[in-house]
């Protein structure tokens, strides 16, 4: 085993003073904390709104067939007389897994495609290429195509986003790692025979994940709305299964009596998309110094 | 200038191939066997190999790529054993209501947009301004299909003023096409006002601040002269590229707003499809869209060139 320099030499390292003074500005980033605190309240009524719910998200009951909201079914029921706050919860779970895995295997995928491609030349040339291809489809058609073509499921879900929304990141992480390639630390390291992995991997990556995080996150909100885009259209997560968008497609027949089966998840889809953007933007401004203050 | 075209148009070459591996493998990546999932379970053995000959699926995927290739090239996509026409014209039925509604849609965004982004920008951190930004956060955030699907809320079900659903051609009238499109045209528009409105805005105070809208004004100009004559015919370019690519996802998007209105448009052809599973239906649409989004995007480039001779040389 050859000596390494423990990772923590490589990269700036922080002191008490650095992180309180870190920690001060998220405090002080309106954005980050509405962004933050709207999503963790979304994933808490995840977890917990099962318990709060009078029955389950699959429970029919044609006697009390779309009921408006009340105290007991605080949503109002659909068609079925399934209480619509369960399934909408029920729902937020859906949204969420399919938006996490989606961000990491976006993530994944793209911080090792962009690596390469900022890294070796003749690979730039042919992979940037095929992501141009890529990125020629409008996401929504591309993820349409790809059910289609899988089946509808919800796991086919995660797989379609993924394949979409992986230029995307590859993009981000490529454009940063060519600038982080041209600093002189990483010449020297070449020029002391550091292999290519070894620079990739420990000089490299640590220096594009701000970016990569930034990135991740919008590719986070995309993947909730295009998901529930896709389940609207009978295209994403199979009914009885509940989901954002398919909940909104059975209240769409049924808009002039429940106006409830709309207004609610509806919103909810705002609220999540709307507190994962400020996320993203305030991560942005806090993260990466070009962007502070042009979006003032 | 020529070269600078020949040159743009040269590296389209290599997407466009990329795009049709991607549509070629989409009937390829189909666990199982494609011609028996398109004929659903009740298809008899025969009419699945039937289908499968006529596809081509039993050929090698080289072979089958290049004949497919071929195909596309002279115009023929295929004929869907659905809809029992040719894919190519079952598309051109539905390309009217879809090209309609993105035209109204970008239209809607621009009058909107650029308006509110002068405005906006004239105006910097007043109590206007924010409020027009803050519209276009909510703007980029709302998803059209629920835009659609409040505004029916808002306009049909509870002011009952337009019509909740449906589609009238423009044969009909103008006034009847434009009643049925109004609203999916807000739907679809609006995070297009909203993206054009935020460049208008930042484009607007690039220009604002430079020392020739000083003399300008210092020799005496009147406001709507320096604001529109000269200050917004320099800072329109970012926009013009904005507008530009917006509009190639406006096609894409009025395929989700169709749904929500049911309106007869390629939209709703492919999420039929979808259902049917009629792949070849799916792979000529995405396919015609894809390559238009592609080629809108090259006129914009070229336009680009030539408005701003600067952008030739890069």
């Amino acid at each position: 085993m050859p000596t390494f320099t423990p990772r923590s030499a490589l990269i700036p390292s922080i002191t008490a003073d650095q992180r309180s003074l870190r920690l001060k500005r998220i405090r002080n980033n309106r954005q980050v904390m509405t962004g933050g605190i709207i999503l963790l309240v979304i994933i808490l009524v995840a977890l917990i709104g099962p318990f709060l719910s009078p029955s389950g998200p699959y429970e029919t009951d044609t006697a009390n067939r779309l009921l408006p909201p009340s105290p007991t079914n605080w949503m109002g029921t659909d068609n079925f007389g399934r209480d619509l706050f369960s399934r909408v919860v029920s729902g937020s779970q859906v949204s969420l897994v399919v938006g996490f895995s989606v961000a990491i295997i976006t993530s994944a995928l793209g911080l090792a495609i962009g690596l390469i491609a900022a890294y070796y030349r003749t690979a730039d040339r042919i992979l940037m290429r095929i992501l141009d291809g890529f990125m020629a489809f409008p996401a929504i058609l591309l993820a349409i195509a790809i059910m289609a073509a899988l089946g509808v499921q919800t796991e086919n879900v995660i797989v379609a986003l993924s394949i979409v929304f992986t230029p995307y990141v590859a993009r981000v992480v490529r454009s940063s790692a060519l600038v982080v390639k041209e600093q002189t630390y990483i010449e020297s390291l070449r020029a002391q025979g550091a292999s290519a992995l070894r620079i990739l991997w420990i000089n490299m990556t640590p220096n594009v994940l701000s970016p990569l995080l930034i990135q991740a996150t919008f590719i986070f909100a995309d993947s909730i709305i295009t998901e529930a885009a896709l389940s609207f259209l009978g295209a994403g997560v199979p009914p009885p299964d509940p989901s954002w968008g398919n909940i909104l497609f059975d209240g769409k027949t049924l808009i002039f009596s429940a106006w409830w089966m709309t207004v609610f998840p509806g919103l909810t889809i705002m609220l999540a998309v709307l507190g994962i953007n400020f996320l993203g933007d305030g991560l942005r401004d806090l993260l990466d110094p070009r962007h502070r203050g042009t979006r003032k | 200038m020529l070269i600078f075209i020949l040159k743009r148009l040269a590296s389209l070459v290599p997407v466009l191939g990329v795009v049709a591996v991607v549509v070629f493998l989409l009937m390829h990546i189909t666990p199982g066997d494609a011609a028996a999932i398109m004929l659903g379970p009740e298809a008899s053995p025969q009419d699945v190999d039937a289908l499968r000959d006529q596809l081509g699926l039993n050929d090698p995927l080289y072979v089958q790529f290049f004949s497919w290739l071929g195909g596309i090239l002279t115009g023929d996509l295929g004929s869907s054993p659905f809809l029992g026409e040719s894919v190519g014209k079952a598309l051109l039925s539905h390309l009217g209501p879809t090209l309609s509604l993105a035209i109204l849609a970008q239209t809607f965004a621009i009058v909107v947009a650029i308006p509110a982004g002068i405005i906006a920008a004239k105006r910097r951190g007043t109590l206007l301004d924010q409020g027009f930004m803050g519209l276009t956060i909510l703007g980029i955030s709302v998803p059209s299909f629920l835009l659609g699907l409040f505004l029916i809320l808002a306009f049909s079900v509870g002011l009952r003023w337009l019509p909740v659903a449906g589609y009238q051609p423009l044969s009909e009238g103008l006034g009847e096409h434009l009643r049925y499109l109004i609203l999916p045209a807000i739907a679809l528009g609006s995070m297009q006002a909203a993206l054009i409105a935020r460049m208008t805005r930042s484009s607007m105070l690039d220009v604002l601040s430079t020392n020739y809208l000083k003399t300008g004004k210092a020799k005496g100009l009147g406001s709507f002269s320096l604001t529109f004559k000269h200050a917004f015919k320099n800072a329109a370019l970012p926009v013009l590229t904005v507008v530009g690519q917006t509009f190639g996802s406006l096609v894409a998007g009025a395929a989700v707003v169709e749904t929500v209105f049911n309106i007869p448009g390629i939209g709703q052809l492919i999420i039929n499809s979808v259902e049917r599973r009629d792949l070849l239906v799916i792979q000529g649409a995405v396919l015609l869209i894809a390559v238009s989004y592609v080629l809108i995007n090259l006129v914009i480039d070229i336009l680009y060139g030539l408005l701003d001779p600067r952008v030739q040389v890069r």
